[in-house]
């Protein structure tokens, strides 16, 4: 029954590009869909939207930071400023849910603090739960924002940065923005951690507060420009007042410039074929296990293959679905040897 | 008969929370009411006029003369009071964001005839903090609120010296779920935030600033539980008294009384039986006018059929009738205070005491009320108090008759009647007041509008007080959207936290154990079908801020494994169409308390077929007559859920077959 409801991903894809809102969300739910002929109708569509472009167009911005440090409301003043430059953008917002013994649900209230309340085409908000997976944000991320990616110019995935989060995001965007807590004892954890090698940009939101949130720029200042990352990008900190709208363009011109920058370097291309890859790897990881990735000789092997290959990875990954499948199939094949075994 | 010599209290004031359709409407009903015998007026404006629309206002779509009598210009004001000495009359206004503008509207009328504003008595709620809580009409951030309630005090102590500016509200605290501690505590922690906002003006003397403290009074709530009730009043009055002398230096004990006004729990009402709820409503009366010392200076009362619907003449006329047979034919005005000295009722005040000092020191610890609000951690623990209170009405371990037990009964007569026992408010009050709105605009001159709102800006912007620029603005014409908006372009818009990100309580509290590990497990097993978790969209239309329904459904369906996508109050129908699209929900869920439930749920199911989304199912909450329920569900509505279905899983376990059955899966019936 369900599956009957299930849309064509080629004609789907068509309806994507054109930027159609109700194909969008379909193709979101067919992404979130873990019924075997949704999967199969998944990997169709990502394939269906691939391609060189896929690779060099838009930007995926990932924005992360500790509960309380006003992420949303920053992500809503951005919003505001790309939009009055007329650039469309989508939104993955994730939060937390609980734990599958407490029944897994998710309270996703993420949404009404990032719209304002005018009616608005060149926005779409899509909420989502992490599912308890590791690293905090969930596999289906990843897929959905390369869908929004074939239709919104700027595409936004807000995470809560509890720790391991933000390795994940990294995996993900092509510029990684920390939301720093004012006066909090979670940046100084943050420098101590190790993760700060992670971000792009820095931002420290609420400067109406003064003092606390310039000493926490400065902090951040001191620790943040490292050479172990890409030697030529500064990583920016800013000062930022969401609630006040102060900082915001200048922020965005930073998104804009670490965009440039990687397009020059040349970058953005393997930066996304080296994220594609490793999700690719993750998905066929959730789907067939370890077990099912060596069938098609291992993770080394599947990096290699989708290497070879950086434009058509979908098309590659939907191969390698097909191969494991048939494995799986042919192993399950009862045999007089596996019969007698029993 | 001795009584007859006997030296007797005055009694309270009396009054009916009243108004509904149109001025004019609602001016025969006063009266009326006056002639029985009320002696106060408390006005019920509609929730375009709490919250700063226009009735041709999109936002005020289906819900003009709803709850209340819409006011949008100083016209609909002399209507209202028309043959109505406003010298003479004690008036109560239930309006807080917009309480400047509407006691402007009053003191430009009561110029206009010729009336000295010095003469003016009544109340403005004017308690903006408690709608970020409960019950929804804020408008501004809380920093611009906080500053229109001290304008509104800081004017009427020198131009309306026997106004009371501003009613704090613990009343609708306990409507959100508090318990008496939290209602002292968080009721006093508001009182002191709004005098210190005053005194930090530096609009007023030091040495004249008692008055400002005797001006503050307070509204509150009166459940069931009387005694507990009556010493939660006693509590009251001796903390205030402590807290004025501590804090504010005043040295008058008169000037320190507790003054409050009441209206007696309306959560608490049942729809099954209702007529019980006139026992309940009596017997809530007892806890506020039982002990002298801690006596109501003003009842209302609700009607028996508040949990049905909107009351009709009679039912109010009865409510009334309750308060004048306690004054005048009982006794207890004859007495002083007929529990001091009491041991329990001592014991049980000071208990109440300490746990309300203990709750006011961890909210002056996070830096007082505001700061408690804007981090959601009073809102939490509204939401927790409240979950609370449902987990034992379904375990049955909190008895409500006629609810949770003795639920047998014969047909009430009193609901027979063709109109259902309810009163339905006229279908053309919107057109009407929308027509007299535009024939309003067009004869009043625009330059004297036009300079009126720029002085107002003005005002917003420089930080002059706010009413003297609105007092001209009421007088030249201007309407209560002009106003809002005006104020808007200056304070911008607020959102509070919703308060639903409560931790779940692991510990066996989820209603009755089993019944949540099986409803558990038919949500999860309900989404491996489907494919993906079951995802829910609990939507609020128009303007209604009465969001306890909508997030208990919220957090139970959390807890019991939904994906819960909940944007709070004030959405239109389009805002929780597209919302419902972008987020790819399995069903819609709209919850809404103000009586627009036909035309609001029709207009979001049209925005969803617009979609290609009639395919999603959509439930609809909320006080809606049977009659209503059965068009909505000929309009294609799956479910509709009122007061009477208390009971969270059951709602649950249906919510989750009305899913399966959208689906084309079979459903799986009541819980075991």
């Amino acid at each position: 029954m369900a599956q009957a409801n299930l849309p064509e991903p080629e004609q789907l894809a068509l309806r994507i590009l054109r930027g159609e809102r109700a194909a969008v969300a379909g193709g979101l739910n067919l992404l979130d869909n873990k019924l075997p002929e949704a999967r199969n109708r998944s990997a169709r569509l990502l394939a269906a939207l691939s391609g060189e472009r896929a690779l060099n167009d838009g930007h995926l911005v990932g924005v992360t930071g500790p509960p309380g440090a006003g992420k949303s409301s920053l992500v809503s003043a951005m919003i505001r400023e790309w939009r009055l430059a007329g650039r469309t953008v989508g939104v993955l917002a994730v939060d937390p849910s609980s734990r599958p013994e407490l029944g897994g649900g998710a309270l996703l209230g993420d949404r009404i603090r990032i719209k304002n309340s005018s009616h608005d085409d060149g926005l779409f908000i899509r909420s989502l739960a992490n599912r308890n997976q590791l690293g905090g944000v969930a596999t289906e991320v990843w897929p959905m924002s390369w869908l929004m990616l074939a239709c919104f110019d700027i595409v936004v995935i807000e995470t809560v940065g509890v720790g391991q989060t933000e390795i994940d995001i990294a995996e993900i965007g092509d510029t990684v923005c920390y939301v720093a807590q004012p006066a909090s004892g979670d940046t100084i954890q943050y420098l101590k951690s190790g993760i700060i090698e992670i971000p792009d940009i820095f931002v420290v939101n609420k400067s109406d507060i003064g003092a606390a949130a310039r000493k926490t720029a400065s902090e951040l200042g001191r620790s943040a420009p490292r050479p172990d990352r890409r030697d030529d990008w500064d990583y920016p900190v800013c000062l930022v007042s969401a609630t006040m709208n102060t900082g915001i363009r200048q922020l965005n011109e930073h998104f804009d410039r670490h965009r440039k920058y990687l397009v020059g370097a040349d970058l953005l291309g393997t930066l996304r074929a080296r994220h594609q890859s490793g999700w690719v790897v993750r998905l066929l990881k959730e789907e067939f296990g370890t077990f099912g990735l060596e069938l098609i000789g291992g993770c080394a092997a599947v990096g290699e293959r989708l290497g070879e290959n950086q434009h058509r990875q979908f098309e590659e990954y939907e191969r390698m679905r097909k191969h494991i499948l048939s494995r799986f199939m042919s192993a399950s094949q009862p045999s007089s040897l596996t019969k007698g075994a029993s | 008969m001795d009584s007859v010599q006997t030296k007797r209290d005055r009694p309270w004031l009396m009054r009916t929370y009243s108004g509904h359709s149109s001025a004019r409407a609602s001016n025969a009903l006063y009266r009326t009411n006056l002639a029985k015998g009320q002696t106060g007026l408390s006005v019920a404006f509609d929730l375009p006029t709490q919250t700063g629309y226009d009735a041709d206002s999109p936002l005020a779509r289906g819900e003009v003369g709803k709850v209340g009598v819409p006011i949008s210009h100083i016209e609909d004001m002399d209507q209202l009071f028309d043959q109505i000495p406003l010298d003479q009359m004690n008036t109560a206004m239930t309006i807080n964001a917009t309480a400047p503008w509407l006691l402007s509207l009053y003191i430009g009328l009561a110029q206009r005839r010729g009336i000295d504003p010095k003469k003016l008595s009544g109340t403005t709620q004017n308690d903006i903090i408690k709608e970020y809580l409960s019950r929804g009409t804020y408008i501004y951030p809380p920093g611009p609120s906080m500053r229109l309630i001290a304008d509104t005090i800081n004017y009427t102590v020198k131009h309306v010296p026997k106004w009371n500016p501003t009613n704090i509200c613990s009343y609708h605290l306990q409507e959100a779920g508090a318990t008496p501690v939290q209602e002292l505590a968080y009721a006093l922690c508001t009182a002191t935030a709004v005098l210190d906002r005053v005194q930090a003006s530096g609009e007023i003397r030091p040495e004249e600033f008692s008055q400002v403290v005797e001006r503050i009074s307070f509204f509150v709530n009166a459940g069931i539980r009387f005694v507990e009730e009556c010493c939660k009043l006693r509590a009251f009055g001796e903390m205030w008294d402590e807290l004025t002398l501590t804090r504010y230096k005043v040295a008058d004990p008169k000037l320190r009384r507790f003054r409050y006004g009441v209206q007696v729990n309306s959560l608490g009402l049942t729809e099954p039986q209702p007529e019980n709820n006139v026992q309940r409503i009596v017997l809530e009366m007892l806890a506020v006018a039982l002990s002298k010392g801690a006596r109501a200076r003003a009842i209302q009362l609700p009607a028996w059929n508040e949990a049905m619907g909107l009351p009709r003449p009679w039912d109010q006329q009865w409510a009334l009738r309750m308060q004048q047979v306690l004054a005048f034919e009982t006794d207890l005005l004859e007495y002083e205070d007929i529990l001091d000295g009491s041991p329990v009722i001592a014991a049980k005040v000071r208990q109440l005491v300490e746990g309300a000092r203990r709750e006011i020191e961890n909210v002056e610890a996070q830096g007082g009320i505001i700061a408690a609000i804007e981090s959601g951690y009073v809102k939490r623990e509204l939401v927790a108090s409240h979950m609370q209170r449902l987990r034992a009405i379904e375990s049955g371990e909190l008895k409500i008759i006629g609810v949770n037990c003795f639920q047998e009964t014969a047909e009430s007569p009193l609901t027979l009647g063709s109109d259902g026992g309810i009163m339905k408010t006229d279908p053309a009050a919107e057109r009407e007041q929308i027509e007299r709105l535009q024939a309003h605009r067009k004869k009043r001159s625009e330059a004297d509008v036009q300079a009126a709102l720029q002085g107002l800006s003005d005002a917003a912007r420089s930080g002059d007080n706010i009413m003297p620029s609105s007092i001209r603005c009421a007088l030249a014409g201007v309407s209560t959207g002009e106003w809002g908006d005006s104020l808007r372009a200056v304070f911008g818009e607020f959102r509070p936290p919703t308060g639903i990100d409560i931790a779940i309580d692991s510990r066996a509290v989820l209603g009755k154990k089993d019944q949540v590990t099986d409803l558990r497990a038919r949500v999860a097993s309900t989404g491996a079908a489907l494919g993906r978790p079951l995802k829910l969209l609990v939507g609020k239309p128009g303007l209604d801020g009465h969001s306890n329904g909508a997030e208990q459904i919220a957090v139970k369906a959390r807890d019991v494994g939904f994906e819960v996508v909940y944007d709070g109050i004030r959405l239109t129908p389009q805002q929780i169409a597209q919302a419902a699209e972008e987020e790819g929900v399995h069903m819609v869920g709209l919850s809404i308390l103000s009586g627009s439930h036909m035309e609001l749920v029709e207009s979001v199911l049209q925005e969803l077929r617009s979609r290609d989304l009639a395919s999603v199912p959509v439930i609809a909450g909320g006080i809606i007559p049977q009659e209503d329920a059965t068009k909505l569900a000929a309009l294609g509505v799956s479910a509709v859920y009122t007061p009477k279905d208390f009971n969270l899983n059951t709602i649950m376990a249906d919510m989750v077959d009305v899913i399966r059955h959208a689906n084309g899966l079979e459903r799986l019936g009541q819980l075991p």
